[in-house]
């Protein structure tokens, strides 16, 4: 699992390293590992609504717990691989919202 | 007004109700193409205004933003901006927007409306907002965005509520005629000219969004738009993978048996019809040519139709229930490792019944390569035509002797689906990684709030389906069962010929021919010929084999005349040759037309078929080798 959330939240974190029904920020995106001048799925991220300020939470995981997620961001639900997760920068609310 | 009546466009998110809100405008007054040199679905309705004139509807396909990533989103961009070639530029907009959703549906009616067109803003699903507490104040959104809003319910799902209604005399109102009447306003002359402006981006939309939201539903109260209880059974890993084993089943067991009704009441049909036809026309050319030519095509067609129906039956219900994204989801892990979409399942699962059903169910899946992947693979699912082939191969060739807990029969014909399984994952795994060494494709997938299906949008999807069908598959269809009659009648036989007729015919000549290419893999001139009738459908290789060995009996019992027939006849390496060269047979014209129609190009098919003989050949060059080999012939 997870770090526990009051770890430092100046690290750099990413929707891919959320756990199960864990809640975050979105505070910004990047281009996907190993495609980094890719910016089409960046782009497409933002005009589905992973945009920053956003809140965002890690419903579930696929049959095998790594991908897809299921992940809501505002009133959406969406399908995530790791890798689209991974593109997803976010910081983490206070514990209690997490819980 | 002119000729040519106005048009507006319906434009909205995916999942917003766009289509439910097309069917409740138009009613059946629908047609269903395609866009030309695309796949995407173009649906046009028209619907007549209370004062007579005609208002042209066009739905188009749901987009996230005006920046479009797909096809169906290119398309929306383009016939928007009037950049599709001999597609006009609607003359107006819906905008329809999901009540319950708005921070999202909002943000594309926010760029729709710096296209400067004439626009209205569709408040869907407002029962569902109600429903759920949310207070929309209607007259500020409108002032807020500039636009007229009206609320719409293009799905009414209290069909009792609705019925309780209308006993006390009154109509809910789904607020229909409000937004005709304020499309026709927003058309008119008198309604304030717009003007283009500049697309802004997200994060500017992002704020916009929010400051209409503040205004127009102050008490921003989280609408509970989803079951996570339900949610927490239907994703699980365990339970979920186990409710979609059991719907998968259900469906196969449905496409596979219940349509046999309605297919075996249709082949009696069509053999009654040809009967009587005989009975009553003098023995010729034109009593064979509607007997065996247009009769039995006409059968050919329209036996496909109760498959087809109630595979969309299923479809439409899971799709519109919001369960086919999250089926999806289950199995992306699982397909995803073969290369094909978690959407792929029932496209594939129908193929076992037949391929024709399996690859018209593709269009649910919404990437074109996923999509093109499917449909390359669908026929080496073993389908239900060939079952009659193997039957009468296992049936003469492989003794039924026990081994172990299992028969060798059925060993065999688990054997040659199991072959099929095997051959399609490979075949879609190197379609994926060498012909189209794609990047990485994104999933993405946005996963709808649980609906109630509504009866009349499954009831007009089913009705498209089949009118598709027959008009576009089915007339081709139709015509090459034709030219195969008149191949396999023409020319007629010598006096005082010996063998079948259907020797000296061009189905004949071809299938000496074909003798030359056929001879390595095993195949006596008998199997070249039959195969040639057989390019209609795979099981109609064992009515034309009867038919070479010159047998007097029909139907079923063909089959058992032949048994013993083609048991003594061939060696056991050309049987086993012929079952593997069905494994991948590509002779089946409905399966190769409808992956015409399917992906609007020949080339497709062309490839299909080309890369089913290869395998075929060669899976049946070395069965026969090695069996050849094996039992020393």
């Amino acid at each position: 699992m997870t770090a526990p959330a009051s770890s430092s939240t100046r690290k750099q974190r990413f929707v891919d390293q959320l756990g199960k029904q864990q809640s975050a920020t979105i505070v910004g995106l990047r281009a996907p590992l190993g495609h980094p001048h890719d910016s089409k799925v960046t782009s497409r991220l933002a005009e589905l609504g992973f945009l920053p300020g956003e809140s965002i939470t890690v419903l579930r995981r696929g049959p095998g717990g790594r991908e897809p997620l299921a992940v809501q961001v505002g009133e959406t639900v969406f399908a995530l691989r790791a890798l689209e997760a991974a593109c997803i920068e976010v910081h983490h609310d206070s514990p209690t919202a997490g819980a | 007004m002119s000729a040519t009546p106005a048009c507006i466009a319906l434009v909205g998110n995916p999942n917003c109700g766009k289509t439910a809100l097309f069917n409740l405008l138009t009613g059946a007054r629908q047609k269903v193409a395609n866009y030309a040199g695309v796949t995407v679905e173009r649906k046009q309705g028209s619907v007549t205004l209370a004062d007579g004139d005609t208002l042209s509807i066009v739905d188009l396909p749901g987009t996230y933003s005006l920046n479009p990533t797909t096809a169906d989103e290119a398309v929306t961009h383009d016939v928007l901006m009037g950049l599709r070639p001999g597609e006009p530029a609607p003359d107006g907009m819906v905008a329809v927007v999901d009540a319950t959703n708005l921070r999202m549906n909002l943000r594309l009616v926010l760029q729709l409306r710096t296209l400067g067109k004439p626009m209205v803003v569709a408040l869907n699903m407002m029962d569902v907002a109600r429903a759920h507490g949310l207070q929309i104040d209607v007259a500020r959104l409108s002032q807020e965005l500039d636009l007229p809003v009206i609320e719409t319910v293009a799905v009414d799902n209290s069909l009792l509520g609705n019925w309780l209604a209308r006993l006390r005399g009154r109509e809910l109102d789904n607020g229909r005629e409000a937004l005709l009447a304020a499309a026709r306003q927003a058309l008119s002359r008198s309604a304030p000219a717009r003007h283009a402006t500049p697309l802004p981006d997200q994060l500017t939309l992002q704020l916009q969004v929010k400051r209409v939201l503040a205004a127009a539903v102050p008490q921003a109260a989280r609408v509970q738009r989803f079951n996570h209880k339900l949610d927490a059974v239907v994703m699980h890993p365990v339970w979920g993978l186990s409710l979609l084993a059991l719907l998968l089943m259900l469906v196969f067991q449905a496409v596979f048996s219940w349509a046999t009704v309605p297919m075996d009441a249709i082949k009696e049909i069509v053999a009654w019809l040809g009967t009587a036809i005989k009975a009553n026309l003098p023995a010729g050319m034109l009593q064979s040519l509607l007997a065996d030519g247009v009769v039995a095509g006409l059968g050919g067609v329209v036996v496909f139709l109760p498959q087809i129906l109630i595979l969309f039956f299923f479809i439409l219900l899971l799709e519109d229930s919001g369960y086919l994204p999250r089926a999806a989801f289950l199995l992306d892990n699982l397909m995803g490792k073969v290369g094909l979409s978690g959407r792929a399942f029932i496209p594939l699962l129908s193929s076992f019944a037949c391929a024709v059903p399996g690859i018209m169910a593709t269009r649910t899946i919404p990437n074109w390569r996923d999509r093109l992947a499917t449909i390359m693979v669908a026929p080496l699912m073993t389908c239900s035509a060939r079952l009659p082939i193997y039957a009468l191969l296992i049936g003469a060739f492989i003794p039924p002797q026990r081994v172990g807990w299992f028969n060798l029969q059925g060993l065999t014909l688990f054997g040659l689906y199991v072959a099929g399984i095997v051959s399609a994952m490979t075949v879609a795994w190197v379609f994926k990684r060498i012909w189209m060494r794609s990047s990485y494709q994104p999933l993405m997938l946005e996963l709808p709030p649980y609906r109630l299906p509504n009866l009349r949008n499954v009831l007009l999807g089913l009705w498209q389906r089949a009118i598709i069908f027959l008009q576009r598959v089915g007339t081709i269809i139709f015509a090459v069962m034709v030219l195969l009659w008149f191949l396999a009648s023409f020319p007629a036989a010598p006096s005082g010929a010996t063998g079948a007729a259907i020797q000296y015919s061009f189905a004949g000549m071809i299938g000496h021919a074909l003798e030359v290419v056929f001879a390595p893999i095993g195949f006596n001139w008998q199997i070249s010929i039959a195969l040639v009738p057989g390019m209609a459908a795979r099981e109609v290789a064992v009515s034309a084999l009867g038919t070479v060995y010159a047998l007097s009996a029909s139907g079923e019992e063909t089959a058992q005349a032949l048994s013993p027939i083609i048991a003594h006849g061939w060696s056991l390496a050309t049987a086993y040759a012929l079952l593997a060269w069905y494994v991948f047979a590509p002779q089946c014209i409905s399966t190769l037309v409808v992956v015409k129609r399917e992906t609007n190009s020949w080339r497709y098919p062309a490839l299909m078929a080309a890369y089913l003989f290869a395998l075929a050949y060669l899976a049946a060059f070395i069965t026969y080798r090695l069996a050849a080999a094996w039992t020393g012939v």
